[in-house]
């Protein structure tokens, strides 16, 4: 069950985010099981499961997006930049201007292309310069080409794909410490797909991406660090290699090689 | 699918189209019933613009139209619409005044804030000031407002334009709030989603997201509710009382274009007179009016209605 500390401490990649025994409950029920690991900073860290095993559950309480959710509770502690997230004066809208997120499904905003850009930052105070923001998070998001002559277009014209970068551009312009992905290639076709997983290696550098996805490809293509989830529990974390090749758990491996049952 | 004809290959069998007696006698059924109601706008319509042809006859329509004083039942008569249309306007303003906002602030907070204990009595509530009949609504004016009005406005008369203004409005607003929390409902929880996750306020979310993103349905309910306050009849009539007059102040008593034809329908006017007669040049004013505006409302609504896909 533990994950296999010896190799963590070989490397020395800097924690972000730090989950104590969380567990996550709807309605008293737990969803997650005192989940313990830790989310190092400029990787990428990919969480896979079966249907149904928490992952998304597990993903947003990392933002507090939790909280929406009626009858939730959460027990352990989430440390971030020292403070644990579900502190006492922590304020979740604060948390949630560090701690990005992209849902499996694009959801832009009914406003032109320019505006999806500005408008987290403007509502948190923003005073730079909008139209180099606006340029440098679409660019960050490999979008800018395609967009750059109809800025102020519905957002809606565009393509899936085009929408789910949109979606990414624009949580990129706050500048969070760290970006949660639930899933975000699923609405989309091999070659979207294709682009935004370029765009994740891209985005390492600057940020810390925690993503959920189905496709074990692509979680062994992306990612650093992978978290295997099964019924709210944490069965192996660990270096994604060593995970997809040699997993410590017999039911990792039945799962990263489709043995599972 | 047990039936073996669904099944393509050997055999196949693709009957030939078959009448289905019960579909069509239900669809001519359909049709006649769309048919009378498609008549009788018909009627109403041809009945007015005819009645309203025999008025112009006898009224031109710049004295109807730009005249300013109402005194059809009298020697020397005068037949200018204005004081009427005003007594309309004062009522239908003051009513939206007080009814646009207050139904804006119960849709937000009845689709934002309200727990769903709250919304599961709430929303009846509502509805239920939808069902008390106008009448009702006029003799709370005359019997309760004006009274608590008094106390603050020594001067209103017992009839007067503020306590109909009031009720009219309290008697639209469960029209606003229930179809703006419609629209408000009807806006995607992955765009809320989207707009906490940038790190915004609820309130932020209300104002920024999700009533620009309602906008068309809350603007299609306010002129809706408007079109009601137009055509509201019965608590005017009873409350405004019935004495046309281009006044500003909204302590007096008005008439509204309603409340003429109420007096004049309940009076014993012989047909075929002008005062008869003005009763459509009236109605066809108002139904012109009301025409309009829901002609716009549909518009809106059409207009903005696929805007999330
Ligand atoms: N809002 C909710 N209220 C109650 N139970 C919930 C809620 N959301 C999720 N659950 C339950 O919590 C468990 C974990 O759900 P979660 O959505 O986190 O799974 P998942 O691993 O993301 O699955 P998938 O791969 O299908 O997206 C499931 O049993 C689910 O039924
Ligand atoms: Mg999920």
């Amino acid at each position: 069950m533990s994950a296999p500390e010896t190799e963590l401490q070989r490397n020395h990649d800097e924690a972000v985010l730090e989950l104590q025994e969380v567990s996550v409950l709807y309605s008293g029920k737990p969803a997650v099981k005192k989940v313990s690991c830790q989310i190092y900073k400029n990787k990428i860290t990919a969480i896979i499961g079966p249907s149904g095993c928490g992952k998304s559950t597990l993903l947003r309480s990392l933002n507090r997006m939790n909280d929406f959710v009626d009858g939730v509770s959460i027990e352990g502690r989430l440390m971030f930049a020292g403070q644990d997230l579900y502190g006492k004066d922590v304020d979740p809208v604060e948390v949630r201007r560090h701690i990005g997120m992209v849902f499996q499904k694009p959801n832009p905003f009914p406003k032109s292309i320019y505006n999806n850009i500005a408008w987290g930052p403007s509502i948190n105070g923003y005073t730079g310069s909008m139209d180099e923001l606006v340029e440098r998070s679409l660019s960050q998001a490999a979008l800018w080409d395609e967009v750059k002559d109809r800025l102020h277009d519905s957002a809606l014209n565009l393509s899936g794909g085009q929408q789910q970068r949109l979606c990414i551009a624009r949580a990129l312009a706050m500048e969070p410490q760290v970006l949660l992905m639930d899933e975000p290639c699923s609405a989309l076709d091999p070659i979207s797909t294709a682009h935004i997983e370029d765009l994740m290696f891209e985005l390492k550098s600057r940020y810390t991406i925690v993503i959920v996805t189905h496709n074990m490809q692509q979680a062994a293509r992306i990612s650093d660090y992978t978290a295997f989830m099964e019924m709210g529990h944490l069965i192996e974390f660990g270096e994604t290699d060593q995970i997809f090749t040699r997993p410590n758990v017999k039911r990792t491996e039945e799962y990263v090689t489709g043995r599972f049952g | 699918m047990t039936d073996t004809s669904m099944h393509a290959g050997e055999g196949t069998v693709i009957r030939k189209t078959q009448r289905r007696w019960g579909e069509s006698f239900i669809q001519g059924w359909l049709k006649a019933c769309a048919g009378i109601s498609i008549f009788t706008t018909a009627a109403i319509v041809i009945l007015l613009v005819v009645e309203s042809l025999g008025f112009f006859q006898n009224v031109s329509p710049i004295e109807f139209f730009f005249g300013t004083r109402w005194v059809p039942l009298l020697e020397p008569s005068s037949y200018g619409v204005l004081p009427l249309l005003w007594g309309t306007m004062l009522v239908t303003v003051g009513a939206a005044v007080i009814a646009i906002p207050t139904g804006l602030a119960s849709a937000v907070y009845l689709s934002e804030y309200a727990s769903d204990r709250v919304r599961r009595w709430a929303k009846p509530l509502l509805e239920l000031l939808a069902g008390i009949p106008t009448v009702v609504y006029g003799y709370f004016a005359l019997t309760f407002v004006t009274p608590m009005l008094k106390v603050i406005l020594p001067d209103i008369q017992v009839f007067n334009a503020l306590s109909a203004a009031i009720v009219v409005g309290i008697m639209i607003l469960p029209t606003i709030a229930t179809l703006s929390d419609n629209a408000l409902r009807a806006v995607p929880v992955s765009l809320r989603q989207a707009a906490y996750a940038l790190g915004a306020t609820s309130y932020e979310v209300t104002t920024r997201v999700v009533v620009p993103a309602g906008l068309s349905g809350i603007m299609a309910s306010f002129l809706l509710a408007i079109s009601r306050a137009i055509g509201e009849t019965m608590a005017v009539t009873i409350a405004a009382g019935q004495t046309p007059n281009l006044s500003l102040s909204m302590l007096e008593s008005i008439q509204t274009m309603t409340a003429y034809i109420v007096q004049v329908s309940l009076g014993d006017t012989p047909s075929g007179g002008i005062a008869y007669q003005t009763l459509f040049a009236v109605g066809m004013v108002l139904f012109a009016i009301t025409l309009i505006i829901n002609i716009i409302s549909q518009w809106i609504l059409s207009r903005f209605r696929e805007v999330y896909d």
